[in-house]
C-alpha cells in the first residue's frame, strides 16, 4: 500500500499569495494513499528539507511530492534530500504550482482548485513510480580535439597535460590556423607568430598528442565516453617518417605561381610546399590539382631532387579508427567574400582587400616581406580607408550580428600602418567602436590620439576608380557632411562566418548548429562550452567570433570539461530512457527510424544452441535522451519510457477527469 | 505575343519625343506590340510622393484601372519607379488599398495581378539573340557608356531589376549591336533629377561627374533609359562649360535610339536633331551615319 507524503511550499507569497495552501494540504490530506501532508513557507531551505527527511523516516514514506516550483529549479535538491534517508530518488516529483499555476493566475480560488490538481495527478502518478538506479557508462579516457588553430592548440595541451591522449585533426598541412596568419595581435602589438609557434611546436613534441594534419573526420559513431571517429588521412605524395623538410623539393619544383592560400592569394607558391616557414609539421604536401606530374606526367623533379626519397607519388588516403571518450570541437571561422558589396567594386578592384589579406601585406614573413605595397602595382600605399561592419550587422546580407573582432583589429591595422609608413594616413569609417575587453579601449584611443588615425563616424557608400586611385565616399555623420577620400588601399572588416563543412560535421555528431552555421552552446549561459550532445565540447569560433584571449579561456574551458570527465571511471546518466520489452518486440523497427539520437540497436535473440530466435530492438543507455519518440512510434507498446511509463501517464490523466 | 501596355509618361509627349518615337519603330521591328493606355494621366514622379503619399497612389491607380492589359511597360525610369513602388506598397497594405480604392473608385481594377516593365527588361526579354539577328548595321567601334541612372534600379528590394550597383541589362543590348559598353563605375550615379530647378549647381556637379567619368573610360557617347537623366546630361553641358570650364561635348543619346540605329531605322525618325549635342559628328566619324 502507497505511503505518500505531500510537502506544499509557499515560496514566500509567490505561491501563497495566489494559492490557499492551507487548503490545498488540507484537499491532499484527504487523498487516498496520502498519509502526510504539510505546508512550510519555504521548502527548498534547510530546515525544510529537514521537514521531508523526517517525514520519510516518521510515516516510512514510499513517495513523496513536493509542491514548489518547477522540477528545473529544485527536482535535484528534493531527491537529494529524499536519498539521504534512503528514498530512491526517482519516487521523489515536483508539482509546479508556481510557474503552472500562482505565477500565471490571479484568481485566487481557481488557482487554488488548480494546484490541488496539480498535485493530485502527480500523487498518482507517485503511486506508480518505480526505484531507479543511475546509468553508468565506461568512458575512454582519450580525446579527440578537431581543428588545429589556437582553439584546438590550447585545448589539445591542456588535455595532454593533464595526462590524457589527444589525437589532434587539423584539415589544413599544417597547425596554426588563422592566428598563425596574423602580423601582430592587439592590443600588446606582440607578434602573432612569436606567441603561438611556440605552443605549435609542443603539440608537435608533446608524448600525449597524436596530431594528424592534412586530415578530415569522416564519421563519428558511438556516444559520450565511447565514440569511434573515422579520420581521413589525406594522401600528401611525401613519406613523413623519412622527409626531414629541408625543402631542397620546394626549391626544385617549376609550378612557381600558384597563388597561396595561407597569404590569401597575395602570394604564390609551389606545387610541392609548406603553406608558411614555421609550418608544423615542416612536411610539405604536393598539390595535386597543380603538380605538373599529376596533371600531364613527367616532371618529378622533386622526386629526383629529395636526398631522402621521401617522395611519393603512389601514396593513397587512409582511413583511420580511432575511439576516444570525448570530442572537441575548435573548426574556427573563414570570413565572408569580400565581393557580395558590388558598391565596393564586388571583387573587381586589386586594391580593395580583406583584414586577412591586410595581415599578410603586413607580415615580415608575407608576400611583401612587411612592407604596405598595393596589390595592384607593387606601389607604397601612403593613404589607407578602413571599413568596418562589412557585412556584420547587416541584415541585407544576412548577417545581424556583430563580429567581435573587427573594431579592435581595424585599430590594430590602422596603428601599424602608421608605425610603417610614418607620412601615410590611415582612415576608418566605423559605426561604432565596440572595444569591450582589457585594454582595448585604451587601444582604441592610442589610435585617435597618438597615431593620428582619423576616425569617421559614417558608412561607405561607394568606392570608384579615378586616375589610379581608389575613391571611398561615404559620409561623416558627426559632421553631416558627405567626403570623399582618395585611397591606395582599402580594406574591409568583412564579416566572420563559421568555417565550411561545420554543418556537416555537426550533423554527423547531432549537434545542433544556429541559423548562421555557427555551433550551439548548450546554454548561453551557463553551459557555454558544452553541447546538447554529452562528451561533445566547443572551443573558440566555431561557436561565434571571438579574439583570441576567449579562445584561448573557452579552449582552456573545454579541455578542463574533458579532464573532469576523465577522473571519473564512469559517466552517470539519467536513467529515464526507453526500454524495449524484448518478449513482445517484434523488430518492426519503426522505433528507430522515430529516434532522433541514433540510440536504437539491432539485438538478436537466440536460444542455447545459438540459433537466431528473432531480432528485437536495443535502447543504448549512453546514446538514449529520454525523448519519447520511439515509444508513440512502436505500434505494440514494446517500448516505455523509464519514469514516464504510460501506465503513470495514464494515471495522471484519469486524475484530472476524475475531478 | 500579347500586346503590352504603353505608358510613355509626360516627358515622351514632350521633351522626349525623340525617345518615344525610337521606342516605337524600334518595337515595331523587334515585333513587340505597344498598346498606349487610353486617357493615361501623371505617373506622379516625382512631386506628387512628396506632397501627399495618398495622391502618388492613386495616381498609378488610376492609370493601372485604365490599362487594358496587366503588363504595362514604360521606357521612362521615373514612371517605372512610381508604379512599382505603388503597386508595392498597396500589395503590402491592405488598408491603404482600401483608401486609395475609395479615392479612385476603380472599375476593372478587382483580382489582377499586373506586372511593371522597363523597356530595357522588354527588350532584354525578347532576347540578346533575336536583337542581334536583326541588326543590319553592327554599331563596331562606338564606345559606349551606359547610364542606368538611379530609379531603375532602387530601392533593389522594390525594384528587383538587375545588380543595384553594377547593372548590366543595358550594356548587354548595346553589345548585342555590336557596339562596345565600357566598364564604368558611374551606372547608377544620381543626376540630380529635379534638384535642376531649385538648386542647378548641385546637378551641375553631379551631372558634370558622372560626364567626366563616362569620357575617363574611353566613351563616346552615353545611352541613357531616363529622359530626366536624358535632360540632366545632356541640356546641362553648355551649363557645365559655362560654370566648370570643361567641355565635354559628349553625346547622351536614348538606348533605343542606337539600337534603333543598328536595326536600321532612318535618322530622321530616331531624331538625332532633337538632342543638344549632336551625336551625328561621332556617329559619322565611325562611319555609322
Amino acid at each position: 500500500m502507497a505511503r505518500i507524503g505531500v510537502f506544499i511550499c509557499h515560496c514566500g507569497e509567490n505561491i501563497a499569495r495566489t494559492v490557499d495552501v492551507a487548503k490545498v494540504r488540507d484537499a491532499l490530506a484527504k487523498h487516498p494513499g496520502v498519509v502526510h501532508a504539510v505546508d512550510y513557507r519555504y521548502m527548498c531551505s534547510a530546515p525544510g528539507q529537514e521537514l521531508i527527511r523526517n517525514a520519510i523516516v516518521e510515516k516510512k514514506l514510499t513517495g513523496v511530492v513536493v509542491a514548489a516550483c518547477s522540477p528545473h529549479m529544485h527536482e535535484p535538491t528534493f531527491r537529494k534530500a529524499c536519498a539521504a534517508v534512503g528514498l530512491n530518488p526517482y519516487l521523489c516529483e515536483m508539482a509546479n504550482i508556481r510557474e503552472h499555476c500562482s505565477w500565471v493566475h490571479s484568481d485566487r480560488e481557481k488557482a487554488t482548485e488548480k494546484a490541488i490538481e496539480l498535485v493530485r495527478f502527480l500523487v498518482e502518478k507517485v503511486k506508480r513510480n518505480r526505484p531507479l538506479e543511475p546509468i553508468r557508462v565506461p568512458v575512454t579516457k582519450r580525446a579527440l580535439v578537431v581543428g588545429g588553430g589556437i582553439a584546438g592548440i590550447q585545448a589539445a595541451l591542456d588535455i595532454a597535460n593533464g595526462g590524457y591522449e589527444v589525437i589532434l585533426v587539423e584539415r589544413q598541412p599544417s597547425i596554426g590556423g588563422h592566428m598563425a596568419q596574423l602580423s601582430e595581435t592587439f592590443p600588446t602589438l606582440d607578434c602573432s607568430q612569436c606567441i603561438l609557434t611556440p605552443k605549435m611546436v609542443e603539440v608537435r613534441q608533446h608524448p600525449n598528442i597524436k596530431l594528424l594534419t592534412y586530415s578530415e573526420v569522416e564519421d563519428v559513431k558511438g556516444y559520450v565516453g565511447n565514440f569511434e571517429v573515422t579520420i581521413r588521412k589525406k594522401a600528401r605524395y611525401v613519406n613523413e617518417e623519412v622527409c626531414t623538410g629541408c625543402g631542397a623539393c620546394i626549391q626544385r619544383c617549376p609550378q612557381k605561381r600558384i597563388p597561396s592560400e595561407f597569404d590569401r592569394g597575395l602570394g604564390r607558391r609551389t606545387a610541392i610546399y609548406i603553406p608558411f616557414p614555421q609550418a608544423v609539421p615542416n612536411i610539405p604536401v604536393i598539390d595535386r590539382e597543380h603538380c605538373a606530374y599529376f596533371r600531364r606526367g613527367g616532371c618529378r623533379l622533386c622526386e629526383k631532387e629529395c636526398p631522402r626519397g621521401a617522395i611519393d607519388f603512389n601514396q593513397q588516403d587512409q582511413l583511420l579508427t580511432e575511439k576516444v571518450g570525448a570530442i572537441v570541437l575548435a573548426t574556427g571561422y573563414d570570413l565572408i567574400p569580400s565581393d557580395i558589396y558590388s558598391e565596393y567594386g564586388g571583387g573587381r578592384y586589386r586594391d580593395v582587400i580583406d583584414g586577412l589579406q591586410f595581415e599578410r601585406l603586413l607580415s615580415a614573413s608575407g608576400p611583401t616581406n612587411g612592407e604596405v605595397l598595393r596589390p595592384s602595382d607593387g606601389k607604397e600605399v601612403k593613404s589607407v580607408v578602413f571599413i568596418s561592419c562589412v557585412g556584420s550587422r547587416d541584415r541585407a546580407k544576412g548577417i545581424p550580428y556583430c563580429s567581435k573582432i573587427c573594431c579592435m583589429y581595424v585599430a590594430k591595422h590602422a596603428i601599424l600602418f602608421k608605425h610603417k609608413v610614418h607620412d601615410g594616413q590611415a582612415f576608418v569609417f566605423y559605426m561604432d567602436v565596440r572595444a569591450a575587453g582589457k585594454g582595448y579601449e585604451e587601444f582604441v584611443r592610442r589610435a585617435v590620439e597618438e597615431e593620428g588615425v582619423v576616425y569617421l563616424r559614417g558608412r561607405v557608400s561607394k568606392i570608384y576608380q579615378q586616375d589610379g586611385k581608389l575613391i571611398v565616399r561615404g559620409v561623416d555623420t558627426l559632421s553631416g557632411m558627405p567626403v570623399e577620400i582618395p585611397a591606395d588601399l582599402v580594406v574591409l572588416a568583412t564579416a566572420i562566418r563559421a568555417s565550411d563543412g561545420i554543418v556537416e560535421l555537426a550533423q554527423k555528431l547531432g549537434v545542433p548548429v544556429d541559423e548562421h552555421g555557427f555551433l550551439s552552446e548548450a546554454h548561453p549561459k551557463l553551459r557555454p562550452v558544452e553541447t546538447q550532445v554529452a562528451g561533445v565540447f566547443l572551443a573558440g569560433a566555431c561557436q561565434a567570433p571571438k579574439d583570441i584571449p576567449d579562445t584561448v579561456a573557452q579552449a582552456s574551458g573545454a579541455a578542463s570539461k574533458v579532464l573532469s570527465m576523465f577522473a571519473q571511471d564512469a559517466i552517470e546518466r539519467e536513467p529515464t530512457i526507453a526500454k524495449v520489452n524484448e518478449q513482445t518486440c517484434v523488430g518492426c523497427f519503426e522505433c528507430q527510424r522515430a529516434c532522433p539520437y541514433r540510440a536504437i540497436e539491432r539485438k538478436e535473440i537466440r536460444d542455447r544452441q545459438g540459433n537466431l530466435i528473432k531480432v528485437v530492438a536495443y535502447v543504448n543507455p549512453g546514446l538514449c535522451a529520454g525523448c519519447g519518440a520511439c515509444t508513440v512510434a512502436c505500434r505494440n507498446h514494446s517500448v516505455d519510457l523509464e519514469g514516464f511509463a504510460e501506465e503513470q501517464m495514464f494515471a495522471e490523466l484519469s486524475a484530472i477527469t476524475a475531478a | 505575343m500579347t500586346a503590352y501596355a504603353y505608358f510613355p509618361g509626360c516627358s515622351a509627349h514632350g521633351t522626349a519625343k525623340e525617345y518615344d518615337r525610337s521606342t516605337q519603330s524600334v518595337c515595331a521591328k523587334l515585333g513587340i506590340e505597344l498598346e498606349e493606355i487610353p486617357d493615361w494621366v501623371c505617373c506622379g514622379a516625382s512631386p506628387a510622393h512628396a506632397v501627399n503619399h495618398l495622391l502618388s497612389l492613386a495616381l498609378v491607380a488610376k492609370n493601372l484601372d485604365l490599362s487594358p492589359s496587366d503588363t504595362i511597360v514604360t521606357g521612362c525610369a521615373a514612371c517605372y519607379n512610381r508604379f512599382k513602388t505603388a503597386i508595392h506598397a498597396l500589395q503590402h497594405d491592405r488598408p491603404l488599398w482600401e483608401q486609395v480604392k475609395q479615392i479612385v473608385q476603380p472599375t476593372k481594377l478587382n483580382g489582377r495581378d499586373f506586372r511593371v516593365f522597363h523597356l530595357l527588361e522588354v527588350i532584354h526579354e525578347f532576347g540578346l539573340e533575336g536583337v542581334k539577328e536583326r541588326v543590319t548595321k553592327p554599331l563596331k567601334g562606338l564606345k559606349v557608356a551606359c547610364y542606368y541612372g538611379c530609379l531603375l534600379v532602387r530601392p533593389p528590394k522594390v525594384m528587383a531589376f538587375d545588380d543595384p550597383d553594377n547593372p548590366k541589362k543595358m550594356d548587354e543590348l548595346i553589345a548585342a549591336v555590336g557596339a562596345e559598353p565600357v566598364e564604368w563605375e558611374f551606372k547608377t550615379e544620381c543626376c540630380g533629377a529635379f534638384h535642376a530647378v531649385p538648386h542647378p549647381e548641385i546637378v551641375l556637379r553631379l551631372t558634370s561627374n558622372i560626364l567626366r567619368a563616362a569620357k575617363d573610360a574611353g566613351a563616346d557617347v552615353v545611352s541613357v533609359a531616363c529622359p530626366m537623366c536624358q535632360i540632366n546630361l545632356d541640356l546641362r553641358q553648355l551649363d557645365i562649360q559655362k560654370r566648370h570650364k570643361v567641355t565635354f561635348n559628349m553625346p547622351v543619346l536614348y538606348f533605343t535610339q542606337l539600337l534603333g540605329l543598328a536595326l536600321g531605322i532612318s535618322e530622321g525618325e530616331l531624331g538625332f536633331d532633337r538632342l543638344i549635342i549632336d551625336p551625328r559628328p561621332i556617329l559619322r566619324e565611325k562611319g555609322l551615319v
